[in-house]
């Protein structure tokens, strides 16, 4: 009974907690910003093609390298130019994001979400099981991310699926460590000590009592991870591994564009300002949400 | 301390074992060399009898303990693509890689400790707001296209440094400005967050209250105690620079191990890729190695606090 009110005290206090993050979050300019931009990103993604209903594959010969608009040579046709077949730079660009964003968010669920369930299981039982899973996570942590992500690419083959697969297989660890940690500070706390006692299942308390007091560093961990993702698709991509064609994605088109850099500097920049700017309003609202998350920061900064 | 460095030495070396493992596995599941051995109209019975009498009909840990017996010789296979040891091929391009993984941590770790110092300790300036801006511009860069900005502007547009190859300190400038510049914004972030929180520390206030110049206050108190985070931080940031080897090489057509893998996954050079990928990663092993040594230097009670 008691346990049962402890644990209420604390889902009203980390509910409480939730409502000053949203508010200091609310009250950085930064993350503003960032999520503003964010949510705008993702909105065009999703609904480009009710406005800008182009083909990604659609050539035009006659118009290729088309530069854009506000250059000499230019043309409001394709507003962004147009790269050596002629494709329509904006609409590429707009595909592209689909891809960035898709990889980014899959990869991170499931990376967190294998991280989460084995951090649960090394956090709460302890001994050897957790020995046997921090030490396979020592060996992840060793293989540098980029080797491990192409190697393994090198063998499976390039599939979004496969980059998903690879891209979150290669990342569970720190979500495992960090909610490790969040679990060994709590399992001790009289709330599931309590719970224990009166014979709830593990499971039950595992998902009931502890999984929501330690969700929140893996919140702002999850969002950090989403940018570097990207990043890594990108590279990917530009080094020929990622989603394969005719597909479009801003990596690739930064490594078909490479090849014109000295006719054509819009093939070689737009697609990285995109990545620039996706990844920069990420950036921001993590950094706002970090700051927000983190009571002993907030009081320092105040 | 000597248990410190025991353990420490312990998990380098059953981490090593574990790469193997999956470096092993991964050649594993690249499919049958046998078939890359032999002509594409063998027989059967002929496959058979390669596979026989190379082992591959053996139990997969057997397979695996020729494996590690073999690659502690130094004995990592032969390239199919080259058709020599790909031990000394790796080899052969790693002083390329690591001159410019070591350039980018040098850029990095050099402009940004005094970036970040100044940046906490003048919190809220000007030179603050602008510094911390430009590393998040920094963070949010993608570094192959950091790399190829860079050739835009300064070898065809300006045509003052060259586009690719290695030799001359020129060829080093752009290909390790690229890769160093997001360490160098984590680093700043890294530097002004550490050295804001020792600032708030008691022994900071005692100095300042015994009259320390402030000098003094941030060079010797605040910064030995704010070094470990950040070598922390720079040690295991050595594995981003391997893998970020992987695409600038590319990029800059520099000779080193990264773009030997990515040249190799392509040929489908399977012993060479997995060559590669070990010597890498143990070195990166190693380095972390090394930066435990470091902490113990640099904060004593760490081996106590381990030993425990």
């Amino acid at each position: 009974m008691n346990g049962s009110i402890d644990r209420f005290r604390h889902l009203r206090a980390s509910l409480r907690l939730w409502g000053e993050t949203f508010q200091a979050l609310s009250r950085s300019p930064g993350a503003v910003i960032g999520g503003v931009l964010f949510v705008a990103i993702i909105a065009t993604s999703l609904s480009f093609p009710l406005f800008y209903p182009k083909d990604p594959l659609a050539q035009d010969l006659l118009m290729r390298l088309t530069p854009p608009f506000w250059q000499e040579g230019g043309s409001l046709a394709y507003p962004l130019g147009t790269d050596n077949l002629g494709r329509d730079i904006l609409v590429r660009i707009l595909y592209g994001s689909r891809i960035s964003l898709l990889v980014g968010f899959c990869a991170v669920l499931f990376a967190g979400i294998s991280g989460v369930v084995l951090g649960l299981i090394s956090g709460y039982y302890g001994g050897r099981t957790d020995n046997i899973i921090m030490r396979l996570a020592d060996v992840f942590m060793a293989y540098p991310f980029m080797l491990l992500t192409i190697s393994i690419i090198a063998v499976l083959g390039n599939s979004i699926f496969n980059l998903i697969l690879v891209l979150g297989l290669s990342d569970w660890v720190t979500y495992a460590r960090t909610i490790r940690g969040g679990v060994l500070s709590i399992k001790k706390k009289e709330f599931v000590l309590a719970s224990k006692s009166v014979g709830t299942p593990h499971r039950v308390i595992l998902m009931r009592h502890i999984f929501p007091n330690v969700l929140s560093p893996i919140l702002v961990l999850g969002t950090v991870r989403v940018a570097n993702i990207i990043i890594w698709e990108s590279g990917l991509s530009f080094l020929g591994m990622g989603v394969p064609p005719p597909m479009p994605t801003w990596g690739r088109m930064l490594a078909e564009g490479r090849v014109y850099i000295a006719d054509a500097w819009w093939l070689v920049t737009l697609p990285g300002l995109a990545i620039m700017l996706t990844i920069l309003s990420i950036n921001l609202l993590g950094d706002g949400l970090r700051d927000a998350m983190d009571p002993r920061l907030r009081n320092i900064l105040k | 301390m000597g248990r410190y460095i025991l353990k420490r030495l312990w998990h380098t070396v059953y981490v090593t074992v574990g790469i193997s493992i999956i470096s092993f596995f991964f050649i594993h599941l690249s499919g049958d060399p046998v078939m890359l051995m032999l002509p594409p109209d063998a027989t059967h019975a002929e496959v058979e009898k390669l596979r026989q009498e190379l082992g591959f009909n053996d139990p997969l840990p057997l397979q695996y303990w020729r494996f590690a017996s073999r690659a502690v010789k130094g004995d990592l296979g032969i390239s199919l693509y080259h058709r020599v040891p790909a031990l000394n091929l790796v080899l052969e391009m790693l002083p390329a890689s690591l001159e410019l993984a070591g350039a980018a941590m040098l850029i990095a770790l050099l402009v940004s400790i005094p970036l970040g110092i100044i940046s906490a300790v003048k919190r809220g300036s000007l030179w603050d707001v602008t510094s911390m801006l430009g590393a998040l511009l920094g963070l949010s860069m993608p570094h192959f296209w950091l790399g190829i900005m860079l050739i835009l502007v300064f070898s065809v547009k300006l045509g003052w440094l060259p586009t690719s190859g290695r030799g001359t300190l020129a060829h080093l400038i752009m290909p390790s400005l690229a890769l160093g510049l997001s360490l160098m914004a984590m680093f700043a972030r890294l530097t002004r967050s550490v050295i804001l929180e020792v600032l708030c520390q008691d022994y900071v206030r005692t100095a300042r209250a015994k009259g320390l110049v402030e000098r003094l206050v941030i060079g010797k108190h605040a910064l030995k105690n704010a070094m470990i985070p950040l070598v922390t931080v720079a040690g295991m940031q050595f594995g981003f620079l391997i893998g970020g080897t992987v695409i600038i090489e590319t990029v800059f057509a520099w000779p080193g191990v990264g773009r030997l893998v990515v040249q190799a996954i392509f040929s489908r050079d399977y012993p060479l890729v997995q060559a590669s990928v070990l010597v890498l990663s143990v070195l990166f092993v190693l380095i972390n190695f090394l930066t435990d040594l470091i902490y113990l230097y640099l904060d004593p009670q760490i081996s106590f606090l381990e030993a425990k």
